[in-house]
């Protein structure tokens, strides 16, 4: 077998071979003394550890079920997020000029996160079709009827799912730690969500103030109305969310709520202590840098939420159609 | 010998110095110190004080970003040291948060490290004199330098850690850090949601841009001057 050949034949079929390969560019680090090293016996198994790489389709035969059934979860998260802004930018003129760019931004990213992540998941993804905008409920069983037609509650609802997001990927982080590459990928994809939350929630704080575009970043924030008026991070609970009492889950405690510093364990977005100390009262600040208050130390962090408790949340926003049509969402 | 070279204006930066040198967080530098003083024959390469070479494996990991936090915690003190005057009040409410928030995360991976046993890199002042810090733009721009430039620090290095509980710690941060860089975004340029530090190639859509550790130091080195920071020993797969 020739090795360039193979290359130019899969060209005349993917003419992004290239690209497939470049792109992942690491996959030759793998592959020590590629140079040196080729021989006829080690080229079958050579080539079908670089394509595997390339194309993700490990996802299909030998990624460990755990980590097939988290990226699944995120898969139908961002699912459930990109319907919600696709459907207030198809179907609804809520938005102004203004937010709704951001919002197909926003959406636009939603989708890139689905590619990337069916791709990973190759044939194990969960649904193998696409849902449809139907399978999901953004009333949350009627708790936000206003969801597409006031751009308060819509906001309120997107600062959840990105919130949430931010959490879920956080908490599946350890547990794609046996493979880095998609560790890295999912880690990234958590950095757009946390984008996606503080412009979130920088919109809702101008809306409070009756301040919408360009002043919107300036409006401030009020440590005792939170809910309406929040930090573009997460101060303490939040007052429990946008939403309070519905939303409270969200900056709430997963499971185990609890542990030592060795331990993987999901504290409320409250959180103070890290590492085992209370970051508030460390004897290395300089004393001058002092105080450190409860809020600021418990904004400095945002805390994981385990798959359950993620799950437990989303499946509200399930509709009956999309459960009655055997959509395996969050399961 | 050794102390003659390592001399210094500061008896506690002196201090700290060699406590960090004897961790063997310095490695290129003690190893010429070790050398020196075994034998005349022996060729001698400049020590090099200002040289902080991190370590390899999680403890470097967590040494860069001290260090890269360090650097937000002191730009940020600075601002507020002497704010611009055109610097709205409400710009300077955020700018108390996001000090805050830094400063908190340094002394936490501080914290870390020593939970670790590991040496940590010594206390910096940083050189800011490349910056417009007269100015709001000039203090807002900078600002987003240093968020961006944090934001692609952690997205470009989390994968490399080892420890499951130390990835966590890290990810909580990194977080914080995407939410201060879009924010920075907004007030600077309002209505501009950031779509470009993104990776757009296939297979990767929508995916946060990474930065390497050689390629962020190189983005910082001014601001460390006169240390140089060798970032060569941490892991890279």
């Amino acid at each position: 077998m020739d090795f360039i050949k193979i290359i130019t034949e899969i060209e005349k079929i993917d003419p992004e071979i290239y690209e497939r390969l470049d792109t992942r560019r690491r996959v030759f680090q793998h592959v020590s003394g590629l140079g040196k090293k080729l021989s006829a016996a080690a080229l079958p198994g050579l080539v079908s550890m670089l394509f595997n790489k390339a194309y993700g389709q490990s996802g299909n035969t030998s990624l460990p079920q755990g980590i097939v059934d988290i990226l699944n979860l995120a898969l139908q998260l961002e699912y459930l997020e990109y319907y919600f802004y696709d459907k207030v930018l198809t179907t609804t003129s809520l938005l102004n000029t203004a937010d709704a760019a951001a919002v197909t931004a926003i959406r636009n990213d939603e989708s890139g996160h689905i590619k990337v992540l069916r791709e990973a998941l190759g044939t194990r993804a969960k649904p193998q079709s696409a849902p449809t905008a139907d399978a999901f409920d953004y009333t949350a069983g009627g708790r936000f009827p206003n969801v597409f037609t006031s751009a308060a509650v819509f906001f309120t609802v997107a600062q959840c799912f990105e919130d949430l997001g931010v959490r879920a990927y956080k908490g599946a982080a350890p547990k794609l730690l046996s493979n880095k590459t998609l560790l890295e990928t999912a880690l990234n994809i958590h950095s757009v969500e946390a984008r996606h939350a503080s412009h979130i929630r920088t919109l809702r704080r101008g809306l409070s103030a009756g301040v919408s575009g360009p002043d919107a970043a300036q409006a401030l924030p009020s440590l005792t109305s939170l809910a309406t008026k929040p930090k573009s991070w997460i101060s303490g609970t939040d007052a429990d969310g946008p939403s309070a009492p519905f939303t409270a889950a969200i900056y709430g405690a997963g499971s185990p709520a609890v542990g030592v510093a060795a331990q993987l364990f999901y504290p409320a977005e409250s959180n103070v202590t890290q590492v085992g100390i209370n970051v508030q009262t460390t004897p290395m600040a300089p004393t001058n840098e002092l105080p450190l208050n409860a809020a600021s130390a418990s904004e400095a962090f945002d805390e994981a939420l385990n798959d359950g408790v993620v799950k437990d949340i989303a499946l509200n926003f399930r509709s009956a159609l999309g459960a009655s049509i055997g959509l395996e969402l969050f399961q | 010998m050794s102390s003659s070279s390592l001399s210094d204006t500061s008896t506690g930066t002196l201090v700290r110095r060699r406590t960090f040198l004897q961790a063997a967080g310095v490695v290129a530098g003690a190893t010429a110190l070790t050398l020196a003083g075994c034998s005349d024959d022996t060729p001698t390469t400049p020590v090099d004080p200002y040289l902080l070479s991190l370590q390899e494996a999680d403890a470097g990991l967590l040494n860069y970003l001290y260090l890269l936090e360090q650097l937000e915690a002191g730009f940020y003190q600075q601002v507020l040291d002497v704010p611009p005057t055109d610097l709205q009040a409400s710009d300077l409410t955020y700018l108390r948060d996001l000090r805050d928030h830094e400063l908190i995360h340094r002394e936490t991976l501080l914290f870390a490290l020593g939970s670790a046993n590991a040496a940590p890199v010594p206390t910096l002042t940083f050189n800011f004199s490349t910056l417009n810090l007269t100015t709001r733009a000039g203090v807002l721009a900078a600002a987003k330098t240093f968020e961006e430039l944090g934001v692609a620090a952690y997205n470009g290095v989390l994968h490399l850690v080892a420890d499951t509980t130390t990835l966590q710690l890290l990810a909580k941060i990194a977080s914080v850090e995407a939410r201060h860089a879009d924010f920075i975004n907004e007030l600077l340029t309002p209505n501009t949601f950031a779509t470009t530090m993104v990776v757009n190639e296939g297979p990767l859509f929508s995916v946060a841009a990474s930065k390497t550790p050689t390629q962020v130091i190189a983005e910082a080195a001014p601001f460390f001057l006169p240390y140089k920071v060798s970032v060569t020993a941490l892991p890279t797969t």
